[in-house]
């Protein structure tokens, strides 16, 4: 019995703990502008959709990887997911999780954004540094 | 032995051990977090010496079994210690750094009394089993004064971006951990199986503290309303 409470309370907190974390990784990055080059290549000027996420994604990979924004990415992804769930299932009872979902989304775009205008900046360094005689 | 996987894990968590203390002197985070980056500290000495015992005696002998229980145990109350040090700097303008070491006091032994007690009751193995116990409770009051700590966080108004992440990345090793010990009880057939995350659990805290030390700076503020979930 006290395991099985313990599995429920630790599993609650733990969704709690995790969604603030992903908004406290979230939260950092939404106050910086995106670069024009991003804007460019996203077609994300001031507020992204919510469904651009796997795009952005997919344009993050074709940059070369930056180790220690792979967790974060990585944690960011899943809250995207947990969000498409939120969205599909308890947001159909409350209606206004869907919304709620939505904005989270999107500023999970906004985040891979940012996370693509660093991985752009970083390939321009590695590539000038091989340019150097 | 372990297997090519479970000794890269092994390394890969003593490596991010290590960097978190890499991180924190770069940002020069030493001294304000001083017992975190005991506890991260005393995690990789362990893992040193675990490993030269594993070598030594092999996976299966009491040598190894004894050293792993009881460091164990030992660090999950160095990390209890970290986590009462997190509250000395959230309540550190109240001056209420000593109510919260001998509330810890209080609380620690509190929790190896009543591990002692369950353990007096249905095991010949007193000593061992009690360590064990001792350390599954521990991670449990650990993700309740964690709560409560972000509790306060929230109600305090606290800002510290950085101090915000460790606490949450805490929160979550530690729900993890205590999800993973209520699952092995639950289901003791399966028990080597939730035993193999343990590893790769431990592996969160010192990934998830090096990125708070590496990127976000002291002096960073975050408003914490701006994370509680609130549909429009």
């Amino acid at each position: 019995m006290i395991p099985a409470v313990i599995l429920v309370i630790s599993s609650v907190v733990f969704l709690q703990f995790f969604v603030f974390y992903c908004r406290s990784i979230i939260a950092a990055t939404s106050n910086q502008p995106l670069p024009q080059d991003v804007q460019d290549v996203t077609g994300i000027v001031d507020s992204p959709s919510p469904e651009d996420f796997p795009r952005v994604v997919q344009l993050l990979n074709l940059c070369p990887d930056r180790p220690e924004e792979r967790g974060q990415l990585r944690a960011v992804s899943s809250y995207y997911k947990l969000l498409g769930l939120v969205r599909s299932t308890m947001a159909l009872a409350i209606p206004s999780l869907k919304s709620w979902a939505d904005h989270e989304r999107s500023q999970c775009t906004y985040f891979a954004a940012v996370a693509l205008g660093r991985r752009i900046a970083f390939s321009r360094d590695l590539l000038a540094q091989q340019m150097l005689p | 032995m372990p297997g090519p996987l479970q000794y890269a894990i092994w390394l890969l968590c003593t490596l991010l051990e290590a960097g978190v203390l890499v991180c924190a002197y770069r940002r020069q985070a030493l001294q304000r977090y001083f017992i975190l980056n005991l506890y991260m500290a005393s995690e990789v000495l362990a893992s040193v010496v675990r490993f030269e015992i594993l070598q030594h005696y092999g996976l299966l002998s009491p040598s190894y079994a004894y050293f792993y229980y009881y460091s164990d145990a030992l660090l999950t109350i160095l990390l209890f210690f970290a986590l009462s040090s997190l509250y000395s700097q959230v309540f550190g303008e109240m001056h209420a750094e000593r109510y919260v070491q001998f509330g810890a006091l209080f609380l620690l032994s509190g929790t190896a009394i009543f591990s002692f007690a369950v353990v007096q009751q249905s095991s010949g193995k007193l000593i061992s089993h009690f360590v064990v116990e001792l350390s599954q409770n521990l991670y449990f009051v650990g993700l309740v004064l964690t709560y409560i700590l972000w509790g306060a966080i929230l109600k305090l108004r606290e800002t510290r971006a950085r101090l915000i992440q460790i606490v949450l990345s805490l929160g979550i090793y530690f729900s993890l951990l205590a999800a993973n010990y209520a699952l092995r009880n639950l289901y003791p057939s399966l028990g080597y199986v939730f035993q193999s995350l343990n590893p790769l659990i431990g592996c969160f805290l010192p990934f998830a503290w090096a990125y708070a030390f590496l990127r976000t700076p002291e002096e960073a503020r975050l408003a914490p309303s701006r994370l509680a979930v609130s549909p429009r």
